[in-house]
């Protein structure tokens, strides 16, 4: 195949070729992008460990051309530890769901930041669990209908949504942590950029780092793709808002 | 190198330090807490990966993420913490890394307590983690059988790609006893062609536990069915005291084995031709030697600190032909080397049945005991 001279856009490198199995309309395609346009442009690619979840991105590590181990449902923030621990000159990343990482694997989060574990984490918040359907999770809206909370979820019974950029953005381990959503081109080049950001923190050892993404999940949420958009703008943007939670002085004079 | 007085669990410690331990990551709990401690200490001090986790799921975690990069690492724990750590080994084994892991068992179920115990025995022998997998699990009686069989845990860890389980009770984690350390080893990177620990200057590698396509999960299953079959053949070891001649063989693991030994050493000054077989694997479980051993002794007699875990795997080998008799400490107790002496005694002078079963008799003999 030859390079069209006009070529503007094109799979990044650290990218396989395997077309990837997310639902028509889901944006964690675009989140799996970002990151790997990241390491691209870091040159970082080839001494990267991936940690993949267990949810809809459990099969991450066919997606990023770089080596990958593969989580029990929650723990990638442990198993990053042991590796980023024999290997702290590797760059070591998690990609984890709202069921992976604000349900079942909290403790392990948590810890991680705490202890200031130099790895980077990118927290896909799309407010239910995709793999198993579409189930609540920590993060599903108040009211939301999910399948197992078919009436819509009632804070009186099954409790509010947990915010974890908020959360995390308490402990003093933590050198990098913002919400960004990928509702729109604009938020999606923000996004890019906190990535490299949440990057170049894990790199420079300035402690944990992590971005917390809004995404959608059209299939579960019954909705279109653009529909789907529109609720994270509408709805999830307003209960998780967007911002920077917490960053460092030191990364906030890195300039990239 | 001198023998120097060392407690188990720093022996421990210090016999994966001296084998070249690269990454520890462990969590509190007694009776084993001295291994956790020792190394905080020593494991920085020499430049090498310590993290005390956050429970034993993250610690176990650590483990496996720490394996995947070929590293020789290892994590310890207590039964109850040991049962957190199922999910993890079961991870591990299916994704076929090497990695060690030290039970200093104590009395169960539940929180029980924290005195000496064997009750994990069909944990680790048999059952924890969910799925068809195999483990190697070595039961050391001595602080000296401890150190030794560290190193051997990560040899065989790492040879099988395979998890090492080394399982022994409270007594020998919190004993002290004279032994002698071996050399300190240098850290050696192995270079295994599966480990991901950065694709530079290579393809990239994936490790993983996942084989969605249920006809690859059956070929994993078999491939590590036929690399167990390789660990049976190559991999048995135990100790034999007095079998020679003996009439009655006593079977014990551990302390209970150790106990055993004494008392088969005063029923041998009584004239009764007894002896003992102490298997130092239980996994892989020596059956050929105790097939041989049914083939002519008369009777056996299992004594563990359990209800009867071991005690299965023996009648198996055993196979109907001579009576299986059973004595068990439970929750925490460890024998008297009298009290299986007199089983012994029992044993050699009492017509026994072969359709009683053995935990039943030995229960009825409890209740006339309490």
């Amino acid at each position: 195949m030859t390079t069209p001279e006009n070529l503007v856009y094109d799979r990044p490198e650290s990218f396989t070729d395997t077309p990837t199995h997310y639902c028509p309309g889901c944006t964690h395609g675009v989140a799996h992008r970002l990151v790997a346009e990241v390491l691209e442009e870091m040159g970082v690619t080839n001494r990267t460990i991936g940690v993949a979840p267990v949810g809809c991105a459990v099969f991450a590590y066919n997606y990023f051309d770089t080596d990958f181990v593969e989580a029990p449902h929650g723990r990638a923030p442990a198993m990053a530890t042991g590796v980023k621990r024999v290997l702290p000159d590797r760059v070591v990343f998690t990609y984890q769901g709202d069921g992976d990482l604000a349900s079942i694997g909290m403790g392990e989060i948590v810890h991680a930041a705490a202890r200031g574990e130099n790895i980077t984490v990118i927290f896909i918040n799309n407010a239910n669990f995709g793999m198993t359907g579409g189930q609540m999770a920590p993060t599903t809206l108040p009211g939301m209908k999910t399948t197992s909370s078919p009436n819509g979820r009632d804070v009186e019974s099954q409790g509010y949504p947990i915010r974890m950029a908020e959360m995390l953005a308490t402990l003093d381990g933590v050198g990098y942590c913002v919400r960004r959503s990928l509702h729109d081109p604009k938020n999606i080049r923000l996004a890019k950029k906190s990535i490299r950001m949440a990057f170049e923190t894990q790199v420079r050892g300035l402690g944990f780092s992590m971005v917390e993404l809004l995404s959608t999940c059209p299939t579960n949420w019954g909705m279109t793709p653009v529909q789907s958009l529109k609720f994270v703008e509408e709805h999830m943007v307003p209960a998780f808002p967007l911002g920077d939670y917490k960053i460092s002085d030191a990364i906030k004079q890195v300039k990239i | 190198m001198t023998r120097e007085l060392w407690k188990g669990n720093e022996a421990i410690a210090e016999a994966a330090v001296r084998a070249g331990l690269q990454a520890y990551f462990g969590y509190p709990i007694t009776p084993q807490t001295e291994i956790l401690e020792y190394l905080s200490r020593r494991m920085p001090e020499l430049g090498r990966a310590f993290v005390q986790a956050e429970s034993e799921l993250g610690a176990i975690n650590m483990v496996y993420g720490a394996a995947c990069t070929g590293a020789r690492v290892m994590s310890s724990s207590s039964s109850p913490g040991v049962s957190l750590m199922m999910e993890g080994l079961s991870y591990i084994a299916g994704t076929e890394v090497p990695a060690v892991l030290v039970n200093v068992m104590r009395g169960g179920p539940g929180l029980g307590n924290i005195a000496p115990s064997q009750a994990d025995y069909n944990q680790a022998v048999h059952g924890g983690g969910h799925g068809d997998y195999p483990r190697i699990v070595l039961a050391p009686a001595s602080v000296q059988e401890a150190i030794d069989l560290m190193g051997l845990s990560f040899d065989l860890a790492e040879k099988y790609r395979m998890i090492a389980m080394v399982i022994l009770d409270g007594s020998v984690g919190q004993m002290m006893e004279p032994a002698e350390m071996p050399e300190m080893k240098p850290i050696v990177d192995r270079k295994f062609e599966w480990a991901t620990n950065g694709a530079i200057d290579r393809e990239r590698r994936i490790l993983s536990s996942i084989y969605i396509d249920p006809p690859a999960e059956e070929v994993a299953n078999l491939r590590l069915g036929a690399r167990w079959q390789v660990v049976q053949a190559n991999e048995v070891r135990y100790k034999e005291y007095f079998l020679d001649d003996a009439e009655i063989v006593v079977v014990g693991f551990g302390t209970a084995g150790r106990v055993a030994l004494s008392a088969v050493r005063a029923a041998r000054a009584q004239g009764i031709k007894v002896g003992l077989l102490r298997p130092i694997t239980v996994s892989p479980f020596p059956y050929q030697i105790i097939d041989q051993l049914a083939g002519r002794a008369k009777a056996f007699l299992v004594a563990e600190m359990n209800m009867g875990q071991m005690l299965s795997d023996v009648r198996l080998a055993v196979r109907g032909r001579v009576p299986v008799e059973f004595h068990g400490r439970p929750g925490g107790m460890v024998p008297f080397p009298d009290e299986i002496l007199r089983e012994i005694q029992r044993v050699n002078s009492t017509p026994l049945s072969m359709t009683v079963d053995p935990v039943d008799g030995w229960l009825a003999r409890m209740a006339d005991v309490k």
